[in-house]
């Protein structure tokens, strides 16, 4: 293990350690401590520049329900999980597909469509922005949460394929072949026993997507305009015009953004990091 | 007799022929999918940069026009300049990230949460970390406006002067960067092979000789992802600069993703073929971090099947 474990340490640096390692995690954390603050105070508080000290009031209910109500917080809140989830199956179910097909399959352009896959992963944004608000606008989507949906779709295919392919092909190819021997259909391979396989991959996978998803700014402002389909991100940011100072109602939205994706991050922690990895352990 | 005939052969055809046609089979929706989003579009973008076009009335060809403009225009320079300082100071998420992950990489009470912790800020949305440090920064309510009276800076805004808003914006994106990096190494050390650092050991390796000449090498693969995820998301950024400062003051904190956005999207005027010719200019920037990716991912790739 690297580096030392501390307890073979002298007992001075046990402590040491023992004292630097709460320290530093708040230190870490004080940006979060301050939104979270920040979400229990009221105006008074905000005007008066009491910022660290402690709340004259705890306004957290009430902050909440000024946000909730005075604001479009729930119908963006709403949206970002009716783009996230629908982006987060379709993206899996597709890459399941074209992993499945790469990383069993010997044909000459293999790995060209791979290495496609994940140049197109890469790209900046920009350089896909107005064709595809051009198409967006074309078939009639623009503005709508589908339209929204299905670039997501593509565009997360390209990482999902990286991820899948690599995944399936470190499975044991004996499997395959023996089912293959005992006159099994592709398409049965396929569905009986590399996708019950796969299952850690697709949970990493979903747990990955949705925090991306959720997280999207970009396409948001891109290919949606008005508050009936514009998810948490955008909608955040359109609220910050209009709050200017109100820093207390600011730091509560910030919250009610940040909570799913990071419940969804507690739950699945393993799988979030071996997806981060992209699944490599290989040194 | 002849349709059972005909089925007959049908299906041997497909037994035969199956296993050369299910790939395709199965490539086709996601293949097809990714083509139309993303493949297509960085071609027409590519089109589009020798058109002058408003998005509505017809485009007319301007051959090189636009790049042309890009040389005269100080913007573009400001922008591509912040680009480098984002990829120089973005890359500092790397060691700090190491340096981290080797702190926390120890068995004590409570480590498991407390690593959980320092992770978080990487699954919260670029939005918010912007919307927190930008009020960090305000001059007279935010939160560093005491330290800043402190050291004699009253009033000073840091995203507000041309000298200091982009540092500003890159400080605050080094947040979940960080936690990204760290995650990475924290992974990357969990797989190191521990015989060969008991072996080091034995001969005597302590400290920064056995990090830098054992250790090290061995997480080769979490440094590779850890530089190719700071460099695309140094150029990548975006967000941080839409919420922090939209460019300014005066286009001085702009990077290239953003200008592009600018010109091709806001109230600053839709300029399609002058924005298309800034994204064509980022993509190939951006091309050589993956075209090396890629280059080493066939390396791999060639050793795995020999």
């Amino acid at each position: 293990m690297f580096p030392t474990p501390i307890h073979q340490r002298p007992i001075v640096n046990q402590y040491i350690y023992k004292i630097f390692l709460p320290i530093s995690l708040i230190i870490w954390l004080i940006p979060i401590f301050g939104i979270l603050m920040t979400s229990i105070r009221g105006l008074g508080d905000i005007t008066a520049g009491n910022m660290w000290g402690t709340p004259s009031e705890f306004l957290l209910f009430s902050n909440l329900y000024d946000v909730f109500t005075n604001t479009p917080m729930i119908k963006y809140t709403l949206n970002s999980f009716k783009v996230t989830i629908p982006t987060m199956l379709g993206a899996v179910a597709l890459s399941c597909m074209t992993g499945f097909a790469l990383a069993n399959y010997k044909f000459k352009t293999n790995l060209i469509i791979f290495f496609i896959f994940i140049a197109g992963n890469f790209v900046p944004f920009q350089i896909l922005m107005i064709p595809v608000r051009d198409l967006t606008f074309k078939i009639g989507l623009y503005n709508t949460i589908t339209g929204l949906v299905l670039f997501h779709v593509a565009f997360q295919t390209g990482f999902c394929t990286l991820f899948m392919r690599n995944f399936i092909k470190a499975l044991p190819q004996e499997l395959i072949e023996a089912a293959r021997m005992d006159g099994a259909s592709e398409f049965r391979i396929f569905w009986k026993i590399i996708l019950p396989l796969t299952r850690p991959a697709i949970a990493a996978l979903c747990v990955l997507i949705f925090t991306f998803i959720w997280n999207d700014y970009f396409w948001a402002t891109v290919l949606i305009q008005g508050d009936h389909a514009m998810p948490i991100t955008a909608g955040l940011k359109s609220l910050n015009g209009q709050w200017i100072t109100a820093y207390h109602l600011l730091s509560t939205g910030s919250i009610v953004a940040a909570i799913p994706p990071v419940i969804m991050f507690f739950l699945m922690q393993k799988h979030f990091i071996a997806g981060l990895t992209l699944g490599a352990t290989k040194g | 007799m002849e349709l059972n005939n005909s089925k007959a052969k049908r299906i041997t055809w497909w037994q035969k022929n199956q296993v050369k046609i299910s790939p395709w089979i199965f490539l086709a929706p996601g293949l097809i999918f990714f083509s139309i989003y993303v493949i297509a579009p960085i071609f027409v973008s590519i089109g589009i940069s020798f058109y002058q076009w408003d998005g509505l009335s017809p485009s007319i060809y301007v051959g090189l026009q636009n790049y042309i403009e890009l040389l005269d225009d100080e913007y573009f320079y400001i922008s591509l300049w912040n680009n480098l300082k984002w990829l120089i100071f973005f890359m500092l998420a790397v060691p700090i990230g190491l340096g981290l992950a080797i702190f926390l990489n120890q068995i004590v009470f409570g480590i498991r949460l407390i690593k959980s912790l320092f992770f978080f800020p990487f699954v919260i949305s670029q939005v918010v970390i912007g919307l927190i440090f930008t009020w960090f920064y305000q001059p007279n309510y935010g939160v560093i406006a005491p330290f800043l009276n402190f050291i004699g800076l009253e009033g000073f805004s840091i995203l507000a002067n041309e000298n200091t808003a982009t540092y500003g914006i890159i400080f605050a994106g080094l947040y979940p960067q960080i936690a990204y990096c760290l995650i990475l190494y924290l992974t990357g050390l969990n797989n190191i092979n521990p015989e060969q650092i008991e072996a080091g050991r034995m001969d005597g390796a302590k400290g920064f000789h056995l990090f830098w000449n054992i250790v090290l090498p061995q997480l080769r693969h979490a440094t590779f992802l850890a530089i190719v995820v700071t460099v695309i998301g140094a150029l990548r950024s975006f967000d941080m600069v839409a919420i922090m400062t939209q460019g300014g003051p005066y286009g001085y904190s702009n990077v290239l993703a953003y200008y592009m956005f600018e010109q091709a999207l806001s109230e600053y005027g839709y300029r399609m073929g002058y924005g298309s010719a800034i994204a064509t200019v980022l993509f190939t920037i951006m091309m050589f971090y993956i075209l090396f990716f890629i280059y080493r991912m066939y390396r791999n790739e060639r050793e795995d099947n020999n």
